[in-house]
């Protein structure tokens, strides 16, 4: 049994303790938009907020998350109007398949919470997910573009 | 240039007898089982239905796996149609609804980057069908000739009388219009839709989560399996103790689903995978558990060797001229097995009955598919349905069927309940279908002035076409392996021509199951060819730019994109201290690609810098899109060059995970700069040319730094230290 606090809500699961967050999310309170890539904190599909922190849920057993901690999955990222990375992404046209796109998402919004003014270098160094599409470069720029609009937000439109 | 397509008249004769009829038998691929997506207004014909709101929708047959053509081929019907691109959406196309109008949408196979070049005609015929029955629809409504009726953005007007309507307002009129005869295709060069930069269509459920791929769909009462086969290919499962996982949460069933796999069936998909990995199997792996990399090695070399070769390519007599030639170089590469791994790994559900069964679930090959699961269900194809849906990457994978029996087997074993049989990545990367295995020898003679006058190149390897299309193979080979270095062909085509050429090929196959890998047979044929002209270049001191113009003098389209690629990165200026660049040009899926890299090695440790991709795919439909795929190609055949390789050990695949099948990431992602130079006439693909120049572009800049060749992939197993003694590999 456990108790979350998924995207604001508080949620009860009928789980073991050892199951990864990742399938208390997709299999049990329904959340499927974030994904299984490897199962083993390496490709980054799965990425979440927890607490602001992005997190690898993959490999975080439930039973280790507080109530009290505010888990955010992409279903809960921009409620009510899209972050400036998911409208970054739309401008620029990131995705390709889109499989790895909301952990793309949530690991970009979680470091743009962290440096809102991060330099390429920041970028590559903190977006560690794989994409084999190839993403890549407009991941980049979606994120500087998405920080741009965060420094100026008169400019949102 | 104004083409005239004539269309099948039994291409719609299915849209006729829709007429009336409310369009039925589709979903949006976001639909689950009850909420399939209907219209209250009929199609106008097969490819496109607007509505009374004025939504314009297109039906794609072809997969959408993140190459982006659902878009372009959106853009080609939608600009024939003359409609508002802005109301624009799309649906997708089900295979027994195909098969139910005689194959109207005709082909949904998706590979080969055949999407766009393999049906714009057919597709640019439909929509401007559809503008045809419009206008005719509303000029019978007014009384007037068709002919002096115009269209914008979905707007028909009469200039004589001044009267005006809307696509929505006559599209169940023009549902009872005869479909014209033949139609007039409009010129690229007044295209104002197609070849533009538009933004993908199928985008913003991607980017919050609400796109349901395979592996996210659900229904109620669904059960989830995790399947394990043998992990030696050709293995069998002797047995396995279920009672000693039966009990563990979640578990309903554990079942043997063929001779080499078995299946736990729980609630979920962790409860599932929890008990598999508890679950004691016993395997016989039989005579392959003896195979290694080194036999399989060994067993390539032989065949570099052997007689009685396979001809691809011929012209001169190459072994005589090498053999009385002065100056002959000589080398040999390989390219080891790679997987797929695309982000999402294998997923279908399936649910059987005796009378029915239905699948939902991805695949590039809908129609195929279909057959699958109707022989595999023994069901005749009428009582089948494939739902298809948009693929979480796939680069070749699902062009095989495999999976689609095995989830189906295991469906079989539960009649009437839903079944999503779920794949981890440890067997998505283990029972993968590998890109073959290949190893190749090289010998050029060149002479005093520098010119090559004989080249042999000798592919020993693995045949894909022997393992999964055996009629497309000969007692001794299989043409497809020389892609790329055919003679001719308006798909693959070598443009090097010198006077003695000899291509062959010997064919030798392992246990380990290939497959369609992007980019297929071109990725090791470009590597070894350019990679070898290259060295010669250099070993005769000449400028490898300047070495192939002498080589692709006749070749004036493959030159094309060389020279451009090349001036992209500077090539005849010098690079910044340092860095060193290196060259590759092919035609391969009806395109012409070249790459230009620049690169840097520091105490070992490679940087790509930059690299520049020419492409010639004919005509262009969506700028932007292809700016992606060539971005995307370089990561997917980087990724191969610098860490891709499965190795065998006791028979079995040694890479389980990323971590040990490493693939770039953003770190080392370099700049890329696309170059599309359409010289038009002709239709290319441009999903996979590009990767097959993106590793030897960069392994030649490499070879240059270094003052050595580096012969064998990946990158990461050889030794870039510049005082390193020998090649690594």
């Amino acid at each position: 049994m456990a108790r979350l606090t998924i995207n604001g809500s508080l949620v009860d699961l009928d789980i073991e303790d050892d199951t990864p967050l990742l399938w208390a999310l997709r299999d049990h309170a329904g959340l499927t938009g974030t994904k299984y890539g490897c199962g083993v904190a390496q490709c980054g599909a799965c990425t979440v907020h927890v607490d602001g922190v992005a997190m690898r849920s993959c490999v975080v057993p439930v039973g280790s998350i507080e109530e009290t901690e505010e888990i955010v999955t992409i279903e809960g990222l921009g409620q009510g109007a899209p972050h400036p990375v998911q409208q970054a992404w739309a401008e620029l046209d990131v995705a390709q398949c889109g499989y790895c796109q909301a952990g793309m998402l949530m690991a970009a919004s979680a470091l743009l919470a962290q440096n809102p003014t991060p330099s390429d270098e920041d970028i590559r160094a903190e977006i560690t997910n794989i994409c084999r599409c190839g993403t890549y470069g407009r991941v980049l720029a979606g994120i500087k573009l998405a920080a741009e609009r965060m420094a100026t937000p008169s400019d949102q439109g | 240039m104004t083409a005239t397509a004539r269309l099948s008249r039994r291409g719609f004769i299915g849209s006729a007898a829709a007429a009336g009829a409310f369009s039925f038998g589709f979903s949006f691929p976001l639909a689950t089982p009850g909420l399939a997506q209907s219209f209250e207004t009929p199609e106008v014909n097969a490819w496109v239905v607007v509505s009374r709101d004025e939504t314009v929708t297109i039906r794609i047959a072809r997969a959408e796996m993140g190459q982006g053509s659902l878009t372009g081929l959106a853009q080609l019907v939608a600009e024939e149609l003359d409609c508002d691109w802005e109301r624009v959406t799309f649906e997708l196309v089900k295979p027994s609804e195909n098969a139910r109008r005689d194959g109207v949408w005709r082909s949904m196979a998706t590979g080969g980057s055949q999407a766009i070049r393999g049906s714009h005609n057919y597709v640019r015929a439909g929509g401007a069908a559809a503008r045809k029955m419009l206008v005719n629809a509303a000029a019978a409504g007014w009384g007037v000739p068709a002919g002096e009726c115009t269209v914008a953005l979905g707007v028909i007007t009469h200039g004589p009388s001044g009267q005006s309507t809307t696509y929505g307002a006559v599209a169940e009129a023009a549902n009872a219009e005869t479909p014209p005869e033949d139609v007039t295709l409009k010129d690229p060069a007044d295209w104002t839709i197609a070849g533009q930069p538009k933004l993908r269509l199928d985008t913003a459920d991607k980017l919050d989560g609400s796109l349901v791929y395979g592996m996210d769909f659900t229904m109620p009462d669904m059960l989830v399996a995790v399947p394990k086969a043998c992990p030696v290919h050709g293995g069998r499962l002797v047995s396995f103790e279920a009672e000693a996982v039966q009990g563990m949460p979640g578990v309903r069933r554990v079942l043997r689903v063929d001779d080499e796999t078995v299946a736990v069936v729980a609630d979920t998909f962790w409860r599932a995978k929890t008990a598999m990995d508890a679950l004691p199997i016993e395997w016989d792996a039989g005579e392959n558990a003896a195979v290694s990399s080194e036999t399989i090695a060994a067993s390539l070399t032989e065949g570099l060797r052997a007689e009685t070769p396979y001809i691809g390519n011929q012209a001169g007599d190459a072994p005589a001229a090498l053999s009385d030639a002065e100056q002959v170089f000589e080398a040999e590469y390989s390219f080891p097995f790679l997987n797929h791994a695309p982000m999402e790994p294998i997923a279908a559900t399936v649910r059987w009955t005796t009378d029915r069964c239905e699948m939902w679930g991805p695949t590039q090959v809908a129609e195929s598919a279909l057959r699958t699961l109707a022989q595999t269900a023994g069901l005749p194809t009428e009582a089948c349905e494939v739902h298809v849906m948009r693929i979480g990457g796939s680069f070749g994978r699902r062009l095989m069927t495999d999976y689609i029996a095995m989830a189906t087997r295991i469906a079989m074993q539960l009649p009437g309940t839903p079944v999503k049989m779920m794949w981890t990545r440890e067997e998505d990367m283990l029972q993968g279908r590998f890109h073959p295995v290949t190893r190749c020898s090289l010998r050029g003679a060149i002479d005093e002035a520098g010119d090559l006058q004989a080249l042999h190149m000798r592919i020993s390897g693995q045949s894909i076409s022997y393992s999964l299309n055996p009629e497309g193979v000969t007692a001794n080979g299989d043409g497809s392996v020389f892609q790329g270095l055919e003679p001719d062909g308006d798909q693959f085509r070598l443009g090097y021509n010198p006077p003695n050429l000899l291509i062959d090929y010997a064919m030798r196959n392992t246990h380990i199951r290939p497959g369609w890998w992007r980019g297929v047979n071109l990725n090791q044929n470009a590597l070894y060819l350019e990679c070898f002209i290259e060295e010669m270049a250099r070993a005769t001191g000449q400028d490898p730019l300047a070495f192939r113009r002498k080589l692709l003098a006749n070749s004036p389209k493959h030159l094309a994109v060389l020279e451009a690629a090349a001036q992209g990165i500077g090539w005849n200026g010098p690079a910044q201290e340092g860095r060193h660049r290196g060259l590759a040009q092919v035609m391969g899926f009806g395109s012409y690609v070249a790459a230009a890299a620049e690169v840097s090695l520091q105490d070992g440790w490679l940087q790509i810098h930059r690299i520049v991709a020419a492409t010639d795919p004919g005509h262009v439909v969506n700028p932007q899109q292809i700016d992606a795929q060539v971005a995307g190609s370089f990561v997917y055949g980087l990724s191969a060059l610098l860490y891709g390789e499965c190795t065998v050990a006791d028979g079995r695949i040694q890479q389980e995970n990323f971590d040990t099948y490493n693939v770039l990431r953003l770190d080392e992602m370099p700049e890329v700069e696309v170059i599309t130079v359409p010289s038009g006439g002709f239709w290319g693909g441009v999903g996979e040319p590009t990767i097959a120049v993106g590793a030897p572009a960069v392994l030649n800049a490499v070879s240059a730094a270094l003052g050595r060749p580096v012969r064998h992939l990946p990158l990461v197993n050889a030794d870039l230290r510049p005082a390193a003694a020998g090649e690594a590999g």
